[in-house]
């Protein structure tokens, strides 16, 4: 690992002061991604602002009646939270998805949203990858790209957003608040992040120094909801596909849904065509299967992952079919 | 000739006993020091720059801003590296050259061989400084034609050469011909990809020289092997150079040769003049140390329409480095599994620019297993039969190749025991057939197989005046258990409490003892152990009479060992009493030489029994494997949900031990089935997973409770009837696994891992 200035900044103005007068500076928080990525050599920042000190560790209710939560909470200190649990089961449930114990101890839910992709050329020097090193070319096209995207990907990256909180924050309308030196602004999560296009270095819409201090949900829905994660084994792997999904049945019908989908897309992949489809529409097996289709239908596949959209498809269906029993029964 | 020795209790509860191990706590306060873990006065520590192309000629390295970087030492290249001597190609009668991994000479050629390979050790007072300097060397590479896609080499596949452990072939009848002519026959094809061993310790060095004297604290499953490959490399007496290694933090094959890391930490410090510790990252493991062979295999089984099989096609397809690798014997259990009247076994092998492929838990009979006991399930669906029945209908009496005699063989008690546990009645025969809830059910079966051999093993036991007991055996303790299983051994043989047994090992300065490979330890040294508690117990009853001891008036046939001394029909005394009555402070027993002499002679000894055991046994453990998976219909996830392992491994020594082996070989079984696979990129040949996040071993999740029984029949012809647990446990898995997993979905998914894509 290179040698790095560090600052440990004591409260949210010095932690954006520092980021602010230190170009390429990075906010440490739980470490769990950018250590690692400092250790391959992929990241080597000469600034490294400590924000783990910060007090935005709380949940607070907000006067709409949803919840505020700080950035730097602990993933397994969100997923636990009691109201987090009895009002967005969906978030809990994709947290709990992820990573470890271990690493849920230390990861942040700003450090989650900001997490880098997992592409193992991404992680590997030796190879080409346009997003590490802009301009070099894509090793995972023609090479290993079985955990690939199929949705959002450009000729430049084919690479996958890893994080499973962040496909329940899309699926449930979050807003991410930020802050720098110049003042505090919000930023829908579906903005956040960016497609990779011609520029796949670049990642989110945030400023270098900016730091998200803390994402907003929206007052919970009433409809069932559920996160189903598909992996290779049964805990520590990252997502194939996963499935954040809301629905509202009346009479038979898609009163209303949200869907948002991991694992397939350079970012959290909110499922807007198939809501579209859905919406309105009986709420059948052949409904579900109508709107993965439209949501699917402009995939792009590469030699190693084609079954994704078979994948994704089955996902969609199984955990609508299994919301819209458990609305019947409800 | 003298005469017997007076005879160890015959029920000595000690033996079998499910005892806790002996370093237990050691291990979980840490007290227990691994080869990381040493500390030495000026101390340094070195670090690898491995190459990022295939096959290539350095043309330059630039190594300024490595050298530049605080706290570096030196930066050791081809360019500067004193000149090693090159360990010679593994063969005999030098058993030891089986450490040697590859034939590259290291930092002392421009060559490069494989993308991995070390061109440069940097040496620094921090471990970090050595790894920042490492990433700012910059090698110049002149790229060479390089053959890496292990698919793409199959049509250059050759004849294998014959590995010293196991044939790489056989035929009996023709075959072919009694394939076509079957009346109901399967002709598969299998593969299985390239595995990583993932010991929980990666591979470390702490290497001190002292003028020529050299000390190694080394993680390796043969400590007397790496010592002699080290004199030769470093051009020093073999009675020079010291390597210790009490604790290793798992090995499973990975850890048995001379990896690259071993010979640069020693150069490093041979150069620099400072102790040197070399540790290794996870992905530099992957990058320097081999894994286990992808294969292609093919089964093919002819039988008459009762289901006894007249043909048994095995082949297989199996990838070495052009610098090395070992040849791994695929078809091996299909030499002694079946009964079939025709056999061809053909074992191949194609060279790539690659690091060596080596050993890792039961090598051959892991994936081969696999292959075979797929084919011979997917022909009893075909036939309509029950694949238990199936097999004991076809289960030999004598070996079907040559027709030696089989030492022992409960491979039917296995099944009724396995079959019984798991209850394998209840199966609904119907693939698709059985369901919970939206789960599909299925339930699979297979045979486990794996070889009983031995290795030389030089121990010395020493009888204190005290009652005490001390074992000294530079044999290894790899997780497995063998300190604790040998002072049980001691126990028994001397009648001796458990707790006055004390082991000392993994360290070349005691009698030589054996690798800790193939499953043999246990056996090799129970065998060396039993002689020398023999011989003790002569030289204490010799004490006895001398001295005027009860016991010593009594014929040694009418003595037994037993509450710390010998006794018999006229009354007997303790070993401390006979010792202090003689004036006594101890007494030895040697088993083995450790002089040149003695040393060629053992090695004669150990050939000459290795082939004339072989003539007249067949000598194996066996095993029954059974699996109960649960298939997601929607997205082809497996999930194991039930194990029973029913197992003959001769005498258990230690239950607990001996259970915690056969349950890690399943573990590792249920990896090698459902998930794990070395991503080598087939256009640069390099390992794209070097990690536990891309590589994916199982998980806790990934595993229910694993049942294991035992036969527990001790085999006739073994000392104290001890065959081998560490790797038939792996052996049979990943068929029954593919097993459950057709008998779930009416799917047979003939690639490993079975990952849920196979299943869509």
């Amino acid at each position: 690992m290179k040698d790095f200035a560090y600052v440990a900044a004591p409260d949210v103005a010095t932690a954006v002061r520092a980021a602010a007068d230190a170009p390429g500076a990075r906010f440490l928080a739980g470490g769990t991604n950018l250590v690692d990525l400092m250790r391959q050599h992929v990241e080597r920042p000469d600034t490294v602002v400590d924000i783990s000190r910060l007090p935005l560790t709380s949940v607070e209710e907000t006067k709409s009646g949803g919840l505020r939560i700080g950035a730097l909470m602990r993933n397994s200190d969100l997923a636990a939270h009691p109201l987090v649990r009895t009002r967005y089961p969906m978030l809990t449930q994709a947290l709990l998805a992820g990573a470890s114990a271990q690493l849920r101890n230390m990861a942040t839910v700003g450090g989650n949203l900001l997490q880098r992709t997992r592409c193992p050329y991404f992680y590997d020097r030796a190879t080409p990858c346009h997003k590490r090193e802009p301009g070099t070319g894509c090793a995972a096209v023609g090479g290993f790209n079985r955990s690939h995207a199929i949705l959002g990907t450009s000729a430049s990256c084919v690479a996958t957003h890893p994080s499973d909180m962040c496909v329940a924050l899309a699926a449930l309308d979050a807003v991410v608040e930020v802050e720098d030196v110049r003042g505090t602004r919000r930023i829908p999560l579906a903005d956040l992040h960016r497609l990779p296009g011609d520029t796949p270095h670049l990642e989110t819409t945030l400023a270098p120094d900016e730091l998200i201090t803390s994402v907003e949900l929206p007052a919970p829905a009433a409809a069932p909801s559920r996160y189903r994660k598909v992996r290779d084994r049964a805990s520590f792997a990252f997502a194939l596909v996963s499935v954040a999904a809301a629905l509202e049945v009346t009479d038979g019908t898609v009163a209303a849904v949200r869907l948002a989908l991991g694992g397939v897309a350079p970012k959290p992949w909110r499922a807007v065509e198939a809501e579209r489809v859905l919406t309105g529409a009986p709420a059948t097996e052949e409904s579900f299967r109508a709107a993965a289709d439209a949501e699917l239908a402009p995939a792009v596949t590469l030699d190693g992952n084609e079954f994704k959209v078979e994948l994704a498809r089955r996902t969609i269906v199984a955990t609508l079919r299994d919301l819209a029993r458990e609305g019947s029964r409800a | 000739m003298t005469q017997a020795p007076p005879a160890p209790v015959t029920e000595a509860p000690v033996l079998g006993a499910p005892v806790d191990r002996i370093d237990g706590t050691a291990k979980t306060t840490g007290q227990a020091r691994y080869a990381a873990e040493f500390d030495h006065p000026g101390l340094v520590h070195a670090a690898l720059v491995c190459a990022t192309v295939p096959r290539a000629r350095l043309v330059g390295i630039d190594t300024a801003d490595a050298l530049a970087h605080p706290g570096v030492l030196t930066v050791l290249t081809h360019e500067n590296a004193p000149t090693m001597r090159k360990s010679p190609s593994p063969g005999l009668p030098d058993i030891s050259t089986m450490a040697t991994a590859t034939s590259v000479t290291y930092l002392n050629t421009d060559e490069v061989h494989w993308n991995g390979q070390p061109v440069a050790v940097v040496v620094a007072t921090t471990s970090d400084a050595a790894k920042e300097a490492a990433a700012l060397v910059r090698p110049s590479y002149e790229p060479l034609p390089a053959t890496v896609d292990f698919q793409a080499a199959l049509p250059d596949a050759r004849p294998q050469k014959r590995n010293p452990f196991s044939p790489a072939g056989g035929a009996k009848g023709d075959a072919e011909a009694a394939l076509a002519t079957a009346p109901v026959s399967v002709d598969l094809t299998f593969t299985t990809p390239m595995h990583h061993h993932n010991a929980i310790e990666p591979h470390a060095t702490t290497a001190v020289w002292h003028g020529d004297r050299l000390t190694v604290h080394e993680c390796t499953q043969t400590i007397d092997w790496t010592r002699r490959r080290l004199a030769h490399v470093f051009g020093v007496p073999v009675a020079d150079v010291r390597v210790l290694a009490e604790f290793v933090g798992g090995g499973f094959g990975g850890k048995g040769y001379l990896w690259p890391g071993t010979v640069l930490a020693v150069l490093a410090a041979r150069v620099t003049e400072r102790p040197v510790r070399l540790a290794l990252s996870r992905e530099e493991v992957y990058r320097t140390v081999g894994g286990r062979t992808p294969s292609t295999q093919r089964v093919a089984l002819g039988s008459t329409v009762d289901g006894k099989l007249t043909a048994l096609v095995h082949t297989s397809i199996t990838q070495l480095g052009r610098i090395g690798g070992w040849p791994e014997q695929v078809t091996s259990q299909s030499r002694h599994l079946y009964d079939a009247e025709h056999v061809l076994l053909r074992q191949r092998q194609v060279e790539l620019d690659a690091l060596s492929t080596t050993t890792m838990r039961a090598p051959g009979e892991s994936i081969g297993t696999y292959a075979l006991e797929s084919a011979v399930d997917e022909l009893a669906h075909r036939l309509g039969m029950d694949p238990i029945e199936l097999r004991m209908r076809n289960e030999p009496d004598r070996n079907p190749l040559g027709g030696t005699r089989f030492s022992h063989r409960r491979l039917r008690e296995a099944y009724a025991l396995g079959a019984e546990r798991f209850g394998w009645a209840e199966r609904s025969p119907e693939p698709g057939s059985m369901r919970d809830g939206r789960w599909l059910v299925g339930w699979g079966v297979a045979s486990a197989y794996h070889p009983a051999q031995m290795f030389p093993a030089n121990v010395t036991v020493r009888l204190f005046a005290d009652g005490t007991v001390l074992l000294r055996s530079a044999f290894h303790e790899t997780g497995m258990g063998q300190p604790t299983t040998q002072a049980q051994i001691v126990a028994h043989e001397l009648g001796v409490p458990f707790e006055a047994v004390r082991v000392e090992h993994g360290d070349t300065a005691l009698p030589t003892g054996p690798p800790a490979g193939g499953s043999m330890q246990t056996a090799s040294l129970a065998a060396s152990v039993r002689a020398a508690c023999a011989d003790l117990r002569r030289s204490v009853h010799g004490l006895a009479r001398r001295s005027g001891s009860v016991v010593g008036r009594q014929r040694p046939a009418d003595l037994v060992a037993r509450d710390g001394g010998l006794f018999g029909p006229d009354g007997g005394e303790t070993y401390a009493a006979i010792l202090s009555r003689a004036g006594q402070s101890r007494v030895d027993a040697k088993v083995g030489s450790d002089t040149g002499l003695g040393r060629v002679t053992g090695q004669l000894r150990f050939a000459a029994r290795m082939v004339r055991d072989g003539m007249r046994w067949v000598r194996a453990s066996t095993g029954a494997q059974f699996c109960e998976v649960r298939v997601d219909p929607d997205t082809g996830e497996v999930r194991v949900t039930r194990w029973v392992g029913a197992f003959d491994i001769g005498t258990v020594v230690n239950a607990k031990t001996a259970t915690s082996q056969l349950r890690g070989g399943i573990v590792m079984g249920i990896g090698l089935a459902l998930s794990e696979e070395t991503l080598v990129d087939p256009r640069t040949g390099r390992i794209m997973n070097p990690n536990l996040s891309g590589y994916h071993v199982p998980v806790h999740a990934d595993v229910p409770e694993l049942d294991v029984a035992f036969v527990g029949d001790p085999d006739p012809t073994m000392p104290l009837g001890v065959l081998g647990a560490g790797e038939v446990g792996i052996t049979g898995v990943g068929g029954a696994v593919a097993n459950a997993v057709f008998h779930a979905t009416g799917r047979r998914v003939y690639d490993l891992p079975i990952t849920l894509d196979k299943l869509l």
